[in-house]
């Protein structure tokens, strides 16, 4: 590495360090940043000669790089972004000061991925899923489809990708590469799929198989599925039997263990060291504040949530709906008519976080029994409260399930340590 | 249709639905509901038939769906001959432009819409292209129509310029609209009604929810209890205050 490339090092490690100290956050951002203006080819030198993942799509990027990562650590350390910050100034801090001989596994924004791709020559890409997220300043999905598929047209043999093969912009954008190792990971929501990316026709649906009404545009046969519960790696059933709660993690496993298998890692391994993952950067662990115990989820769009639902706990354990509009949430809160909220009746709902009223009308359309409690502790409060009017089983479960969308995760993770990670 | 059932017919949803719009045929549904009135949503997906019913409702989206719903809606006329057999449309953002005569749908290519509407949408002027309408709205309702302000978040490429029968819905006190001079926000002719709000428009703004609704099953009893209204209202006053307005100030 030059001279110039190590004081770009340097003064970002030394920025991320003080912002960690002025408590402005973990100093990802603010030190990447400053690194990368001083040397804007650093990435690419801190990636050169290095085994390089990278992990993309709308829902289940910082779960599945921490399940690789945690597949790729029964071989030594392991360079990741595991502090979510999941750009360019992110990936230089997480690269810095770590042996070219370690690898690393990336989560990379969706916009982002074809420039870290440039830079980074991945030895493989992990291709989740695309949907409408955060469309008043993303603009749209397809988008990003082409510049996707853009980016592999003329890739050879490297990198691999690693597609969902159940998510039809996911294959359209991964059939040029060279190598696709097809992924059955599932795909609980559709409605961004409906039309064929390669001709514009109508896509039709069934169960394990889509295909398009004009085009010859179909799911491709994967090479690895999730189904019943267990991994089909090329014939080979294997559990999957996860920490981590809900059909989409497992699906997110099932992509995770094809990365790591071209990485080299048997899946049966890999499966294996991914049961030690219990929380994802505060999501799904239980969370300790003087107000109340909980568990935390993150749902920051209509695919997330629908996935959601299934990892609830029963409806005995009160639920705290939280909700903010600001520019990293999107601040167009429309996308809350488009989750089946429906699904809560039967339920009681404390809603909170600034854009709270928001939700509250959904769920008075939904007749979904809820109060808006503004204010966070307050709200756990309220629900606290209720909670210890009606005691459930399980002293050791914790007292409320919250689910928020990002900034209002954040401040719900902000200052608690996990205690526990799984039932 | 029964004759005791209003039929709320939501057009094809996996289509044009991507900013929630589809929450439009939920608050009408229910609203009919709360009152005593039957109601039933029928979801019409690509290709089916266009059902009979009272109210139809169409979505925004992007450009691809765009054409297959165009195409869908003017085969047999039938959307047309539903309209003047008394029928109620609303249509947002992508689906108001569908109605029109054409529309835009990218590089310099037109597509024909349905022709319900007399509109044109095309695309702004070039050195305004990089400017898409996003963020929160406020319109000013035409004085005939009797309805407070309206708020919504409005998301689009578009230029819609009206012709003839068609008067814009409102007039935007924020946000661009259909992105003329005038600043005119959406269309009204007779009873098809089009607009660029989100939100879904229907749920923040009550009124015209029932605007609609009177014009199918006449005077509305009032709701058996206030608590949707306000929380519509407290939801309008942080829209407000988004805009950079308050309620104060209208």
């Amino acid at each position: 590495m030059g001279v110039r490339s190590s004081l770009a090092v340097l003064a970002g490690t030394a920025a991320s360090q003080s912002s960690r100290l002025l408590r402005r956050g973990s100093g990802e951002v603010i030190g990447g940043r400053i690194a990368l203006e001083l040397q804007p080819g650093l990435l690419a030198e801190l990636a050169a000669d290095r085994v390089v993942a990278c992990v993309s799509g709308t829902n289940g990027k910082t779960t599945t790089t921490r399940l690789l990562v945690a597949a790729l650590a029964t071989r030594g350390p392991v360079a990741s972004n595991a502090g979510g910050a999941n750009m360019p100034e992110g990936h230089v801090v997480a690269l810095s000061g770590v042996p070219r001989d370690r690898p690393a596994v990336l989560e990379v924004d969706e916009v982002y991925l074809p420039q870290v791709v440039a830079a980074v020559a991945p030895r493989t890409i992990v291709l989740l899923n695309l949907s409408r997220d955060q469309l008043d300043r993303m603009a749209e999905t397809r988008r990003i489809v082409a510049a996707w598929r853009a980016m592999l047209v003329g890739a050879t043999e490297r990198p691999v990708v690693i597609a969902n093969a159940d998510d039809p912009l996911v294959t359209w954008a991964a059939m040029p590469a060279g190598r696709v190792v097809w992924v059955g990971a599932g795909l609980a929501w559709r409605s961004d799929a409906a039309i064929c990316p390669s001709c514009g026709g109508l896509l039709t649906f069934a169960a394990e198989s889509w295909a398009c009404e004009e085009c010859p545009l179909r799911r491709p046969e994967p090479e690895v599925a999730l189904r019943d519960g267990e991994i089909d790696v090329r014939g080979e059933r294997l559990p999957v039997e996860l920490a981590l709660p809900g059909r989409a993690n497992r699906g997110n496993a099932a992509l995770a263990t094809a990365a790591a298998d071209v990485l080299g890692i048997a899946p049966a391994d890999a499966l294996a060291a991914m049961r030690a993952v219990t929380g994802v950067g505060g999501r799904y662990a239980v969370h300790r504040r003087p107000e109340a115990t909980y568990r935390l989820f993150l749902a920051k769009n209509p695919a997330g949530w629908v996935e959601i639902f299934d990892m609830l706990a029963e409806a005995d354990r009160p639920l705290v709906l939280a909700i903010n509009a600001r520019t990293a949430d999107g601040r167009d809160t429309s996308w809350l008519w488009d989750v089946p909220f429906e699904k809560l009746r039967g339920r009681h709902v404390v809603v909170t976080g600034e854009r709270g009223a928001d939700l509250a009308l959904r769920l008075a359309y939904a007749e979904v029994d809820h109060e808006l409690v503004p204010g966070t502790d307050a709200a756990l409060r309220t629900a606290k409260r209720r909670r210890d009017q009606h005691p459930a089983a399980g002293a050791d479960d914790p007292d409320l399930d919250v689910v928020a969308n990002y900034t209002a995760f954040q401040a719900l993770r902000g200052t608690v340590a996990p205690v526990s990670g799984h039932q | 249709m029964s004759d005791s059932s209003v039929a709320i017919a939501l057009l094809y949803p996996e289509l044009l639905g991507t900013y929630g719009d589809n929450g439009n045929a939920t608050v009408l549904a229910q609203r009919l509901r709360w009152r005593g009135i039957a109601a039933e949503v029928v979801t019409v997906a690509p290709r089916a038939p266009l059902p009979t019913g009272e109210i139809y409702l169409l979505g925004g989206g992007e450009d691809d769906p765009q054409r297959h719903v165009a195409r869908d809606l003017a085969e047999g006329g039938r959307l047309t001959a539903a309209v003047e057999g008394g029928a109620v449309v609303l249509a947002v953002c992508a689906g108001l432009q569908v109605l029109g005569r054409s529309f835009a749908t990218g590089e310099g290519r037109y597509a024909e819409g349905v022709g319900l509407l007399d509109i044109e949408t095309g695309r702004p002027p070039r050195d305004q292209q990089h400017k898409r309408a996003v963020g929160e709205a406020v319109v000013e309702p035409r004085r005939s129509l009797n309805l407070p302000m309206l708020v919504g978040f409005e998301n689009h490429g578009g230029l819609t310029t009206l012709r003839g029968h068609a008067l814009p819905l409102g007039t935007v006190r924020v946000g661009i609209g259909n992105g003329t001079a005038d600043r005119a926000e959406g269309v009204i002719s007779g009873h098809v009604v089009g607009t660029y709000l989100h939100g879904p428009v229907l749920a923040l703004n009550p009124a015209l929810a029932d605007m609609l609704l009177g014009w199918v099953v006449g005077e509305l009893p009032p709701l058996p209890d206030d608590t949707v209204d306000a929380a519509a209202e407290r939801v309008k006053a942080i829209r407000l205050e988004a805009a950079g307005l308050t309620t104060l100030g209208m």
